[in-house]
C-alpha cells in the first residue's frame, strides 16, 4: 500500500527574512534520491530547520524551487501538500486533548478515511513503533514517557503513508539511552517503509549513524559539503567540515562498518578477545587497545569462531 | 430613581389574609413561602435565569469574536481590553440611568448592561485560553495539513476550553448577582421580590429570595463544572497513571 518514495530536489533555494541582511538559506542545491535519509546538519544559524520547512511550506522560499518527484511544491495546494508529508518535531506537538489513537488518526481523518480503515491503520502503526495498541490506544500524551511520545509522533507522521518525511531534531530532547534505541528503531522502520526522509540535527554522531547522505550547512545557510557519511569522514571538503566532524573522524569512520562486512583472515590459531560479527570496527579497535591484543576473533551467529581481524587490517581500512 | 421604582407591581404580601407569622413579620415564615412559590418566587426565578442566560450567551459571542481578532492582531487587544475594563468600572445603577433615555424601561436596557459587564471577564479568559495553546502543537497541526479553521476547531478551541470555561463560570455567577439590579428597570427577576421586601421590611421574602439567588449561583456553577469535566477529560489525567 506504500506510495512510492519520491525524489526531493532543492534547486538554488534561497530564503531571506525581511530586515535581515544575510540570508538564512543561501543558494542551496541538493538532490535527495527516493527512499534515502538525508541529514541536514550544522551549527545553529546554519538554516537547516528553515531549509526543511520550505519543503512543506511552513516557510516560504524567496528564490529557487523545491520539487518532490517532478512537481514543484509551489504548484501544490498547501494543505494537500502537507497531508502528503510526514512531519515530526522535537517537542512532538502531540495533541494533549486527544488519545494516542486519535493523534495517530489525525491525517487519515483529514483525508476522510472511513472509520474501519483508520482504526486498523492506527493499530498497525502502533505495532510498528513498538507500542502495543491494546495498551496505548486510549492513553493521553500526559501518560507517556518522552520516548513513547516521540514514537507516537513518528506513528502519526507515517499514518497516511506519505512518500516524504520531515524530521526536525526528533530525538533531541531524549535521554541518551532512549535516544540510541529510537535511532536504531527508526533505521529498522525505514528499512520497512523506505521513505524519502529529511532529518535535521545538530549532532554529527547522529548524522553519521542515521544518514544515507549528509548535507553540512555552515552559518549563513550555505552548503559546505553533501555526500555519504563515509566520503565526508574520509575527505572533508574544507577546514570547516573537518572541524565540524571532529578530530576523531577516523574513529567515526570505523564505526560505520561492522566486523562481518570485512574480509576475515583465517584463524590460524590466533588468540585474542572474541567479538560478535555485528560489532563495529570502532568497538573492535577499542577492545584491542583495552585488552592489549593486536587481533580479535570474530564469532558467527552461533558463537563459533569464524576468523580473525588484525589491527593492521583496521589501519589499512582507514587508508583506503 | 423613584421613577424607575414606580414601575414595580402591586404590594405583596397582603397582611389582611396572612398568617400570624407573616403579620408579626417573624424572621422566617414557611407558610408564606409555600403560598407564594407559585405566584411570586418561581416566576421571578425563571425570569432571572432567562436574563442571565441571554446576557452570558450574547456576551460570550461578542467576547469570542473579539478574542479571535485579538489573537492574531495585537493592535486590537489593548483598545478592546481598555473599553471592556472601562465599562466594567461604571456602577450598574449609573449605567441603567445612562441607558434608560435611549432604550427605555425595557429588557434591552437590562441586557445591554448585563452583557457589558460580562465582556471583560470573558474576553480576557478566552484570549488567555487561545494564548495557552503550545506553539509546538500549533506547528504540528499546521504542518500536518490542517487549514486555519480546522486548527481552530480541532486544536485551539478544545485546548482553550479550561480557561474559557473558567471565564464563563465567573461571568455567570457574577451576572446572577448583578441581575437582581434589573428590578430597577423592569419588574422581572429575583430583584423584584427583594425590592418589595425591602420596602416593607418583610423578613421572610428578603431571606428566601436571597437564598434562591445564592442557590441559583451555586447550581449554575456546579453545572458548568460538570460540563467542563465532560468536555475536557484529558485535564484530569495524571502523568504516569
Amino acid at each position: 500500500m506504500a506510495d512510492a518514495a519520491a525524489r526531493i530536489v532543492f534547486d538554488h533555494v534561497t530564503k531571506r527574512y525581511p530586515g535581515r541582511a544575510a540570508p538564512a538559506v543561501d543558494d542551496l542545491t541538493l538532490e535527495i534520491p527516493a527512499g534515502e535519509i538525508c541529514i541536514l546538519v550544522g551549527p545553529s544559524g546554519g538554516g537547516k530547520t528553515t531549509a526543511m520547512k520550505m519543503v512543506n511550506r511552513l516557510v516560504d522560499m524567496t528564490e529557487g524551487d523545491i520539487r518532490i518527484g517532478d512537481e514543484s511544491v509551489r504548484d501544490r495546494d498547501v494543505t494537500e501538500l502537507r497531508r502528503g508529508i510526514g512531519y515530526v518535531i522535537q517537542q512532538t506537538g502531540l495533541f494533549p486533548h486527544m488519545t494516542v489513537a486519535e493523534n495517530v488518526a489525525t491525517v487519515p481523518r483529514l483525508l476522510g478515511w472511513d472509520k474501519h480503515r483508520t482504526e486498523s491503520r492506527v493499530d498497525e502503526l502502533l505495532d510498528l513503533v513498538d507500542l502495543p495498541a491494546v495498551d496505548y490506544r486510549a492513553r493521553y500524551a500526559a501518560q507517556l514517557s518522552g520516548g513513547e511520545r516521540q514514537r507516537v509522533g513518528l506513528a502519526r507522521a507515517l499514518a497516511a503513508d506519505p512518500p516524504v518525511m520531515l524530521m526536525d531534531e526528533p530525538f533531541g530532547a531524549l535521554d541518551p539511552i532512549t535516544r540510541t534505541r529510537l535511532q536504531h528503531e527508526l533505521l529498522r522502520i525505514q528499512r520497512e517503509v523506505r521513505k524519502t526522509v529529511i532529518f535535521v540535527t545538530h549532532d554529527i554522531d547522529e548524522a553519521i549513524l542515521m544518514g544515507d547522505r549528509i548535507a553540512i550547512l555552515r552559518p549563513g545557510g550555505r552548503l559546505a559539503q553533501y555526500d555519504t557519511p563515509e566520503a565526508i569522514l574520509a575527505g572533508p571538503a574544507d577546514d570547516f567540515v573537518a572541524d565540524f566532524v571532529g578530530a576523531d573522524r577516523g574513529l567515526k569512520r570505523l564505526s560505520l562498518t561492522r566486523l562481518d562486512e570485512l574480509p576475515l583472515q583465517p584463524l590460524d590459531g590466533a588468540r585474542g578477545p572474541a567479538l560478535a560479527g555485528s560489532t563495529t570496527l570502532r568497538d573492535a579497535l577499542s577492545t584491542m587497545l583495552s585488552e592489549g591484543s593486536r587481533v580479535v576473533v570474530v564469532l558467527d551467529g552461533e558463537g563459533a569462531p569464524r576468523g580473525s581481524i588484525t589491527l593492521d587490517a583496521l589501519a589499512e581500512r582507514l587508508e583506503s | 430613581m423613584t421613577g424607575i421604582l414606580a414601575a414595580s407591581g402591586p404590594v405583596i404580601p397582603d397582611f389582611g389574609e396572612a398568617s400570624s407569622c407573616v403579620q408579626d413579620n417573624r424572621l422566617f415564615c414557611p407558610d408564606w413561602v409555600r403560598d407564594n412559590w407559585g405566584p411570586v418566587l418561581q416566576p421571578a426565578l425563571l425570569q432571572h435565569v432567562k436574563l442571565v442566560v441571554i446576557a452570558v450567551a450574547i456576551g460570550f459571542v461578542l467576547a469570542f469574536a473579539a478574542a479571535l481578532v485579538a489573537r492574531r492582531s495585537t493592535w486590537f487587544e489593548r483598545p478592546f481590553d481598555l473599553f471592556s475594563a472601562l465599562v466594567y468600572t461604571i456602577p450598574s445603577l449609573a449605567l441603567f440611568q445612562l441607558l434608560v433615555p435611549i432604550t427605555g424601561l425595557t429588557v434591552t436596557t437590562v441586557e445591554v448592561a448585563l452583557v457589558s459587564y460580562t465582556l471583560l471577564i470573558l474576553f480576557r479568559n478566552i484570549l488567555t485560553g487561545f494564548r495557552s495553546v503550545p506553539a509546538d502543537v500549533l506547528e504540528a497541526a499546521r504542518g500536518m495539513g490542517m487549514g486555519s479553521f480546522q486548527v481552530l476547531r480541532r486544536v485551539e478551541l478544545p485546548l482553550a476550553l479550561p480557561a474559557i470555561m473558567a471565564g464563563v463560570r465567573v461571568a455567570t455567577v457574577s451576572t446572577i448577582a448583578l441581575a437582581t439590579v434589573a428590578a430597577f428597570v423592569i419588574p422581572e427577576g429575583l430583584g423584584r421580590p427583594i425590592f418589595l421586601a425591602l420596602r416593607q421590611f418583610f423578613n421572610t421574602e428578603l431571606i428566601v429570595t436571597a437564598i434562591l439567588a445564592v442557590a441559583l449561583a451555586l447550581v449554575a456553577d456546579g453545572l458548568l463544572v460538570l460540563a467542563q469535566r465532560a468536555l475536557t477529560p484529558w485535564t484530569r489525567i495524571k502523568a504516569g497513571s
